[in-house]
């Protein structure tokens, strides 16, 4: 797909020789991130002490089942849990800025300049009775309040060119386009400002192959073109396989494994992630499922020890009783599992 | 010949409008023949739009053709009444894409399985309806005594999906329609839901109709393949050689959209054309997004017979002998 490079919106950030040098400096820290849901039956605690970093221009994937966490984890990076859950604590630190200390109204800046989040099913999410320029001008307005119409307009009208869609998409209304074009929308909304984060929550769970793979390859574009780091939530494997650098399995709140896709997909540490790719189907084993025993554990009643010990294939006795921490092994992977308690490195986190 | 069901030429066009009607076609001239003797699962694939929804809906009677017949067991389901009716309900069952939205959250799961029972008059007591419902809920690989009583909000994605099928297996269907059962279950249910689909057809005789975009799962479940879009048969055949060796554009562009789970087989370079509003045009539907489109292809592609279990609607095989719709059913290996 050609996305037409245009002056402004998708203009690279960084110059693209200076790209090497920033990749070691890390755009986006996520430190100790802890959030809680206050429910009547208990409390949960959906994220536990959650850490990576990201460099600019990479590609993370996280996965998980449903409940593992993922989207508390994109919500809680923008700020936007909302009660019975609360942020217990932790830092998001886009460039410099430590998200969590920001007051509201610099929050509210920071949404969409600093960080995007495309949500999940967001193409439900645009207003059916406003065209979509008019919603485009309004996140641009309420950010730089100074900008003349005409410049916003040329600005909205950039951004729809480069996710692919026609200029006269801007006088459209949302029932006008089809699932994959919706999509392709937010994206335009979510890269308007150049952000250095874009979290994309299963921006194509909604959507056939091909149209999956048209958006997912628009994400691509844009995100090289103005140099974004991105996260990916999603649980099909196979589009991570396709799309990202690094892969986060998480489990029962906690990040379980982060390696890169190829370590991920050609030798997975943990027991949880090898059953997440051993269930994949492939063109080889036709006829074969195999799915992974038991159920994803309420985090009202977690297992003691190891969340994940009632249904590990390798699990040991200290599973059931010592929680594991996360480790680093040789090569800079970090997995959270007592299999590797002789190799690690060091424990602590990437 | 002991005929299940026989789709006769069956279009369904829907057309919105008093003054300046549009119609639409959401499908087009399609024959297909299940026989009873051989249960098989059949996938119906295709994108959003390609009529496979429509499908489902004609085959439970939900809605009726423009034109052709619909016959099950030799009779023409528009005129079903009463008592066979009844038998035609039962016996074609469905599962649908949303676990979550076909249960009433005010009632405990139970009542999902009871309807059915009561509607039918399947059980003589309640002892017996209970022993119904826990038969049909292990053959799915659930143990009863976590699931009844409970309500819907207590299970995963995957348990009530399962239920579904419990549910259909109860009243011991001939012919299951799935729409998309797996498309909004996590991945790594995803096996096990098949699996149970699987086990349906090898264990209990039921012919499933699969339907999905999806052609991974296709793949792994079915025997034989028919791909469509916007209404009219692209691509049918052997599930393995259609998929490993596609030969219509269509079906290439899709197989070559596939995200496989392996670091090796990339996504496709192939450019993909937006896909353009309206249903018109004559001719091969796929023909403006077609990268091999041709001056022919303004009239309409009849199936060409690639070999005695694959075929494709493209003149790009033009070569090949002629395949009439009818025989459509007599290429897909049972």
């Amino acid at each position: 797909m050609n996305v037409t490079l245009v002056q402004g919106v998708v203009q690279p950030r960084v110059p693209i020789h200076s790209v090497g040098a920033m990749a070691a400096e890390p755009i986006l820290r996520v430190r100790n991130l802890e959030v809680t849901y206050y429910t009547d039956s208990g409390r949960a605690k959906a994220l536990d002490n959650v850490s990576f970093t990201l460099k600019a221009g990479e590609k993370l994937g996280m996965v998980g089942e449903s409940g593992s966490g993922k989207s508390t984890l994109a919500l809680a990076m923008m700020r936007m849990i909302k009660p019975p859950g609360r942020i217990e604590g932790g830092q998001v630190i886009v460039g410099d800025t430590d998200l969590m200390s920001l007051d509201q109204e610099g929050m509210r800046k920071a949404r969409l300049s600093r960080i995007a989040y495309i949500p999940q099913g967001a193409m439900n999410s645009l207003n059916p009775v406003m065209k979509i320029g008019a919603q485009m001008m309004d996140a641009v307005k309420s950010h730089l309040p100074d900008e003349a119409r005409p410049a916003i307009e040329a600005r909205c009208k950039r951004a729809l060119q480069s996710v692919d869609l026609d200029a006269s998409v801007f006088k459209m209304f949302a029932h006008e386009l089809s699932g994959g074009m919706k999509q392709r929308v937010c994206i335009a909304i979510g890269i308007l400002l150049d952000p250095d984060v874009i979290i994309a929550d299963e921006p194509t769970s909604a959507l056939d192959v091909v149209t999956q793979r048209q958006v997912m390859e628009t994400i691509d574009n844009v995100q090289k073109a103005i140099n974004a780091a991105v996260i990916l939530i999603g649980h099909d494997m196979g589009l991570m396989a396709q799309f990202v650098d690094r892969v986060a399995v998480m489990y029962a709140g906690r990040l379980v494994e982060m390696s890169t896709v190829r370590e991920m997909f050609t030798d997975p540490k943990h027991p949880y992630s090898r059953a997440l790719i051993s269930s994949l189907p492939s063109l080889d084993n036709k006829g074969v499922f195999q799915g992974i025993p038991g159920l994803a554990p309420s985090l009202l009643r977690l297992p003691s020890g190891c969340a994940f010990h009632p249904r590990c294939a390798s699990v040991m006795p200290t599973c059931s009783t010592i929680r594991p921490e996360a480790q680093i092994l040789p090569g800079g992977r970090s997995v959270t599992c007592h299999l590797y308690d002789g190799e690690a490195l060091h424990e602590g986190r990437t | 010949m002991a005929d299940l069901l026989r789709l006769e030429n069956i279009s369904k066009v829907y057309s919105r409008g008093l003054i300046n009607a549009q119609s639409n076609v959401a499908l087009s001239n399609f024959s297909l023949t299940l026989r009873e003797d051989e249960p098989t699962i059949l996938t119906v694939a295709g994108e959003s739009g390609s009529g496979k929804t429509t499908l489902a809906m004609l085959l439970l009677g939900f809605t009726a053709p423009t034109t052709g017949q619909i016959i099950y067991r030799g009779r023409d389901i528009s005129t079903l009444r009463g008592e066979e009716k009844m038998a035609y309900r039962r016996e074609v069952q469905a599962v649908f894409q949303d676990p979550f939205a076909v249960f009433n959250p005010f009632y405990t799961v139970d009542h999902l399985l009871t309807v059915p029972i009561k509607r039918f008059k399947l059980a003589k007591s309640k002892a017996d309806a209970r022993n119904k419902m826990e038969e049909a809920l292990t053959a799915v690989g659930l143990r009863p005594e976590d699931i009844l009583g409970r309500f819907p909000h207590q299970l995963s994605g995957g348990q009530r999906q399962r239920i579904n099928v419990a549910r259909a297996l109860l009243l011991k269907p001939k012919l299951l329609i799935a729409d998309e059962p797996v498309s909004m279950v996590d991945a790594s249910l995803r096996a096990t839901i098949l699996e149970t689909l699987r086990n349906l057809q090898r264990d209990h005789g039921v012919s499933i109709i699969y339907i999905t975009h999806d052609l991974t799962t296709a793949y792994h479940i079915a025997k034989s393949i028919i791909v469509l879009y916007r209404g009219s048969v692209m691509e049918a055949g052997d599930v393995d050689t259609v998929i490993k060796d596609p030969q219509h554009p269509y079906t290439q562009l899709l197989v070559d959209s596939i995200p496989w789970p392996n670091l090796d087989q990339r996504w496709g370079a192939q450019p993909i054309k937006a896909r353009e509003a309206g249903g018109g045009g004559s001719g091969c539907r796929f023909r403006s997004r077609c990268p091999k489109a041709m001056d022919i292809c303004a009239t309409e592609p009849p199936l060409f017979e690639i070999n005695p279990t694959h075929t494709a609607s493209c003149f790009l095989h033009h070569a090949q002998p002629h395949v009439a719709m009818e025989r459509l059913s007599q290429l897909l290996p049972a």
